[in-house]
């Protein structure tokens, strides 16, 4: 390593990472991140990106088979789940040389290798052949190690029958049967993606719903809809074993009632969650504390050590790469110094699933609001009176407004149904611009449009909905 | 700031002096007559709010049949101003996120007097939720003070220069420009005096030898990859911090009931800011190392200059220090900065001819000057913490202890 000592170190080339870097660089810092695999993390690599080509496939090839709906012929419908695959990976490839490219027009120093605390201010670095590569060292130091797939006692995947997402993102050959541990958002995309393929899945849930963080009524909304799709779907339900053959898993499940059924599947997925990665990178040498498999770090990403910080995943939930980016520039900016940097309001934060029907939300669900005793009034709007949406043949999904009764104030929106996803960003903007409900009702919404519906919503929530 | 009347006609009464403070945005400030009314067609003016639900009064309702009497006169005015957006003084628009405003009408607040922590100042949920719960920002209805009819208001509009002067002093003064007393310096002028007529002040002074604190100093700032430069004053916060521990009956407050005695050292700051001063606050200094308290005090002392301290950064505080060494001061006596039971003034330090050992030698001293209540913090007790604070401003490595 030509050079060893920098403003600034980040450990992990993750979206939290490598967004750092780059605010890092801006603001006139020596930067350097340390990657063991591949610049963009899991996000790019493993997770967001490549699920989304997969599920864009899925969409399609769906299209496809409904081609009458929409007036047009389409015979001997197939697919290569290789292609599929293979595109996949291509777009992850071309958005990990992106990010090497941001690096370098940035700036960034990237070395490749292992990146492990020894003590505050210095990182050791081990090649990929394991050997030593040598010390960094910098008065900050940012810990973006992210996370990994949680396993459970019994059910530890083994790559070969039971997956996780690392498998279910790169399959050799399509499975015939499929059973999917967890329905938050990796569970429920893993199921609709394959279950579209024409795969039998099954999905079993703890909880008393899908997609636990959801609002309930958007939750069972979803879940509906994609039992129509042949979805199986056991909520309240637990695997309590697994016997493995030599080409399938034989589970045992105990449902809600406590009686216990056997299914045989080909493949199973453990999607029950994410743990930070906080072993073996020298946390031991410094002061920073661990709480529940993160590291303790407050809203500027600050641990117990002074001059190292967490950010990502590893600094604890909600594990999402826009969080994680949103941190990164945070730290930064405060380490910096500069005016004005606050804190990350987590309960503005969004989330998007790109299940079928999408599934997207910021701020309180209504259960939550009732639970934070404030009185709320809620608003709600169906695709069915939306002209665009039945134009597209997407006329089943809800837009959901919650509001503070007494001040106005817009506490979450939930959707579900085409588009969501692109759809929710409009409301985080109102959020975080602080409108009330007058301020929304006053916006004019572009016609024809499915976001009309979130002005519908609105109106609805008092009692001035046009379109119903 | 101007507000121009939207209707015509002529100034029947004024309610709300010229200079008022804490006029709260459509509270209303004047009355007008209309062509051929004249100022008995004031009785019974609903000189409540101009928006919003009037508040009842009795004294509005009864007099109606005079206004019938004249059917040309309306039996309420116009408003001199139509609703206007939240304003401040200077006639600056407000930025205020809608949430805001709304919680701050629904709850009295004048957004006039909140700073906004969010994107170029604008005021956000959490100021004026910390308002609320600070008690900060109380709307003053400004017609209270001015009941109907009251010819006060007008007096005191005619007297607004020459107040405090007498008019004959006056009229033989030189030319003058007449500068507008602002916020701050009404606070000053108001709290400053309190303090000095009712606190009864005593100084101690001390000498301080501080040729190895520079030494210390040079070392510490000299250091590789210091990304500090500790002054001399941050060595004096931390001391006094110290100091304070060790002598806690000079870290007190005088109520009438009880001496309050600190359990913490929260040092007040003198900062010189455009048109004034504040005391923004260094929290628990004696528990802060002095790269923090540096750190800590450049911060404050440019939010002070740019006017972006937050209330719960410059209210509270245990104990002051106001250091003009920087320009070439000897020594000087503070005013107390009440309810706190004292205030240091910091002079330059420079050398001087001492004696030692009975031989003239030359040393850097700085002159401290302590202010103290007297109602809460007795001679001995001053000289006793002015002791300590020598022995740490002597023997400075006691501050790494």
């Amino acid at each position: 390593m030509a050079d060893t000592n920098y403003d600034v170190i980040i450990i992990g080339g993750g979206p939290g990472g490598y967004v750092a870097a780059i605010r890092a660089a801006q603001l006139g810092f020596k930067t350097c991140v340390v990657e063991k695999q591949h610049m963009g993390g899991i996000c790019l690599n493993w997770g967001c990106i490549p699920t989304k080509a997969l599920l864009r496939s899925a969409e399609v090839y769906h299209n496809m088979q409904h081609a009458d709906a929409y007036g047009l012929s389409a015979d001997n419908i197939t697919f290569s789940m290789k292609a599929v695959v293979e595109r996949s990976r291509g777009i992850s490839k071309r958005l990990s040389g992106g990010v090497e490219h941001l690096m370098k027009k940035n700036k960034v120093t990237i070395v490749d290798g292992t990146g492990k605390l020894n003590g505050p201010g210095k990182v050791d670095v081990t090649g990929k052949d394991g050997k030593a590569v040598g010390t960094l060292t910098a008065p900050n130091i940012i810990v973006a190690t992210g996370a990994r797939p949680r396993a459970l006692p019994g059910i530890e995947p083994d790559k070969k029958l039971i997956w996780t997402y690392f498998e279910a993102m790169v399959p050799e050959k399509t499975p015939k049967s499929l059973l999917v541990i967890g329905s938050g958002a990796i569970g429920i995309e893993f199921a609709s993606f394959y279950n579209t393929m024409g795969v039998d899945v099954t999905v079993v849930e703890v909880m008393k719903q899908v997609m636990p963080v959801e609002d309930e009524e958007i939750s069972k909304f979803a879940r509906k809809q994609m039992e129509k799709q042949g979805l199986k779907i056991m909520t309240e339900a637990k695997v309590t074993g697994v016997k493995k053959g030599s080409d399938n898993v034989t589970v045992s499940i105990e449902d809600a009632k406590g009686k216990t059924q056997e299914i045989t599947v080909d493949r199973v997925i453990s999607a029950v969650g994410v743990q930070g990665n906080i072993e073996d990178i020298g946390l031991e040498t410094t002061k920073v504390k661990t709480d529940r498999g993160c590291i303790v770090a407050d809203g500027y990403g600050r641990t117990d050590e002074p001059g190292v910080f967490a950010i990502g995943d590893v600094a604890g939930p909600p594990m999402l790469a826009h969080k994680a980016e949103h941190e990164g520039v945070i730290c930064i900016e405060k380490i910096k110094g500069l005016d004005g940097v606050h804190p990350m309001d987590k309960a503005r934060i969004p989330g998007c699933t790109y299940c079928n029907p999408q599934v997207a939300s910021v701020g309180l669900t209504e259960a939550k609001a009732k639970e934070k005793g404030l009185d709320v009034r809620v608003g709600r709007f169906s695709f069915v009176g939306n002209g665009k949406a039945i134009a597209l043949g997407e006329d089943q999904g809800m837009v959901k407004t919650i509001f503070d009764k007494k001040t106005g104030q817009l506490l979450g929106a939930h959707m579900v149904g085409a588009e969501v996803t692109e759809l929710i960003q409009g409301f985080v903007v109102a959020m975080n611009l602080e409108t009330t409900e007058e301020d929304l009702m006053q916006t004019v919404f572009p016609h024809p449009t499915l976001s009309e519906m979130m002005h519908e919503s609105v109106l609805d929530a008092y009692d001035r909905v046009i379109h119903m | 700031m101007e507000v121009e009347a939207v209707d015509e006609g002529t100034i029947g009464k004024i309610l709300v002096a010229e200079g008022t403070d804490g006029v709260a945005v459509n509270a209303v400030i004047a009355l007008l007559l209309e062509d051929g009314e004249d100022a008995s067609a004031l009785d019974g003016a609903d000189t409540s709010s101009g928006g919003g639900e009037p508040a009842p009064n009795p004294e509005a309702e009864a007099p109606k049949e005079d206004a019938k009497a004249e059917p040309e006169a309306p039996a309420s005015p116009s408003p001199a101003a139509a609703p206007a957006p939240a304003a401040k003084s200077d006639g600056e628009r407000i930025f205020a996120s809608p949430l805001a405003k709304r919680i701050a009408q629904q709850e009295g607040l004048d957004l006039a007097q909140l700073s906004g922590s969010g994107p170029h100042g604008r005021i956000v949920q959490r100021d004026v939720e910390d308002a609320l719960a600070s008690g900060t920002g109380k709307a003053k209805p400004a017609s209270k003070d001015a009941p109907a009819g009251a010819p006060k208001a007008s007096e005191a509009a005619a007297a607004v220069p020459p107040a405090g002067i007498d008019a004959g002093m006056l009229s033989m003064l030189p030319e003058y420009d007449s500068v507008p007393n602002t916020g701050m310096r009404k606070t000053i002028a108001k709290r400053l005096t309190a303090s000095a007529r009712d606190i009864p002040h005593f100084n101690v002074s001390a000498d301080i030898e501080i040729d190895q604190l520079m030494k210390l100093r040079a070392e510490l700032n000299g250091r590789e990859g210091a990304d500090y430069k500790i002054s001399v004053n941050d060595f004096v916060i931390k001391a006094v911090a110290l100091a304070l521990k060790r002598k806690p009956d000079c870290n007190a407050a005088y109520t009438d009931d009880a001496i309050l005695k600190f359990k913490r050292a929260d040092i007040s700051m003198a900062v010189a800011v455009d048109g004034g001063l504040i005391t923004p606050i260094i929290k628990d200094a004696g528990a802060k190392g002095l790269a923090t308290i540096s750190a800590e005090a450049k911060e404050l002392a440019a939010k002070a200059r740019d006017g972006k301290l937050q209330p719960n950064e410059f209210q509270g505080g245990t104990f002051s220090i106001s250091n003009l060494g920087m320009f070439g001061v000897k020594t000087f006596n503070s005013i107390i900065n009440s309810p706190q039971g004292g205030i240091l003034s910091v002079g330059a330090g420079e050398q001087r001819p001492v004696v030692k050992d009975g031989k003239l030698a030359v040393a850097t001293i700085m002159s401290l000057t302590l202010a103290v209540d007297h109602r809460c913090i007795d001679g001995a007790a001053a000289a006793g913490f002015m002791k300590e604070l020598r022995t740490i401003l002597e023997d400075p490595l006691q501050l790494m202890l």
